[in-house]
């Protein structure tokens, strides 16, 4: 039987991955609760924390196979999307063998609380050590980054500040 | 090291009781999770010194104490960080952070019982909390507040240090022991501890530090 979980993510303001899953079975929908999941930002520890995640959410599900993973990476944090993928592939365990991961970027919306201006995070203007202190701590980009219309540094990361695991699919053993 | 107040000099005991457990032989790791307003690093005299990457990042030594602060990456910028900002940048630090093997990590805490408290109540295991306060009635009525709410949510306390003393007087003690806390002891006001700052060996030789090691021995022992 083909599975589906596909999960609804909320950005925590203390975690960075909040899933609400809510989970496809056939046209039965149950909902679930999977809670605070704190990832690390470094690549290596991001994919640790996808990785056992993904592995609860078959014991929990009783996946037999996963088929398909998809993680979504806020650009903020500029974590690099080809060694999330390479210590994926490394740490993948036997019921994610097969699994097809995919990674896709989400551009990080900031918006200023003094006057409301929207604007979109762009890496590139930044010197690399700005790079690397937002990478490494992305509250630091309260240090860096102003409001373009106003200058002020009071602004929230209304988008794309963590990563999210968005998708677990998998095949259910037939009850 | 925690109080409920600012300007008691927490940073000031936090950083010396590292240097003299370090001197001790212990491993020391020394966190200063005052993000808006960081001292340790001038405190101690830290220089260019940078965490290293490898799978998060590891403290670069500073006096030999294992060292993380945010002034490796906010420099000396201001950090105007609100309350959600500043847990999420405590669990992102306390997350990457590999410190090893230590015997005792000192954790130098902004003031009050706000963010940056509740967050480390909520998250890490085996935490024991040292508060500072003065004399002065401003100060210990809020520490009061503080060892409330630590009994109320059965936080292990070491105990109250009493700081810059000018004056003899057994009122901070009483008032601790009638709450059912430790006073670890007094340290008087030394004039010269200013101009020691940022000097570790003239930090080390002050009144204040020789005090603070009958301090240390005392919460040695609590802890123990």
């Amino acid at each position: 039987m083909n599975f589906c979980f596909s999960s609804h993510l909320k950005k925590s303001c203390h975690h960075h991955l909040l899933l609400v899953g809510v989970l496809t079975k056939n046209s039965c929908e149950n909902k679930l609760s999977l809670g605070l999941l704190s990832l690390g930002m470094h690549e290596w520890a991001l994919a640790e924390g996808v990785v056992s995640t993904v592995t609860r959410i078959a014991e929990e599900e009783g996946l037999e196979e996963i088929t398909e993973v998809t993680v979504k990476i806020g650009e903020l944090q500029q974590v690099e999307r080809d060694i999330l993928k390479f210590a994926l592939d490394q740490m993948r365990t036997p019921i994610m063998k097969n699994a097809k991961l995919v990674l896709e970027l989400v551009k990080a919306k900031l918006k200023c609380r003094v006057c409301g201006e929207e604007w979109l995070f762009s890496p590139d203007a930044l010197s690399e050590e700005v790079s690397e202190a937002i990478h490494f701590v992305p509250e630091m980009a309260h240090v860096y980054l102003k409001c373009p219309r106003c200058g002020s540094p009071d602004f929230e990361v209304s988008e794309g500040r963590g990563v999210w695991l968005a998708l677990v699919k998998g095949l259910k053993k037939d009850e | 090291m925690s109080s409920g107040k600012g300007g008691v000099g927490k940073s000031v005991i936090a950083a010396t009781l590292a240097l003299i457990l370090r001197r001790r032989g212990h491993r020391v790791g020394l966190l200063d999770l005052d993000l808006t307003s960081p001292a340790t690093h001038l405190i101690l005299g830290v220089e260019g010194l940078q965490p290293e990457e490898e799978r998060g990042i590891i403290p670069p030594l500073a006096h030999g104490l294992s060292y993380m602060s945010i002034v490796f990456y906010a420099v000396d910028e201001p950090a105007p960080l609100r309350g959600a900002d500043v847990s999420n940048a405590i669990i992102e630090l306390m997350a990457i952070t590999r410190w090893g093997e230590l015997d005792y990590l000192v954790i130098d805490m902004p003031p009050g019982i706000s963010d940056a408290t509740l967050d480390m109540i909520r998250l890490t295991k085996g935490l024991s909390f040292l508060v500072v306060t003065t004399p002065s009635r401003v100060a210990f009525e809020t520490v009061r507040k503080l060892l409330a709410l630590l009994r109320d949510l059965e936080v292990p306390v070491i105990g109250v240090v009493e700081n810059m003393v000018m004056k003899p007087s057994s009122r901070i003690r009483a008032q601790v022991e009638i709450l059912g806390d430790t006073y670890l002891g007094s340290v008087t006001f030394d004039p010269r501890l200013e101009e020691a700052l940022g000097d570790v060996e003239r930090l080390m030789g002050t009144r204040f530090a020789k005090t603070l090691t009958q301090v240390a021995s005392e919460a040695e022992r609590r802890i123990m």
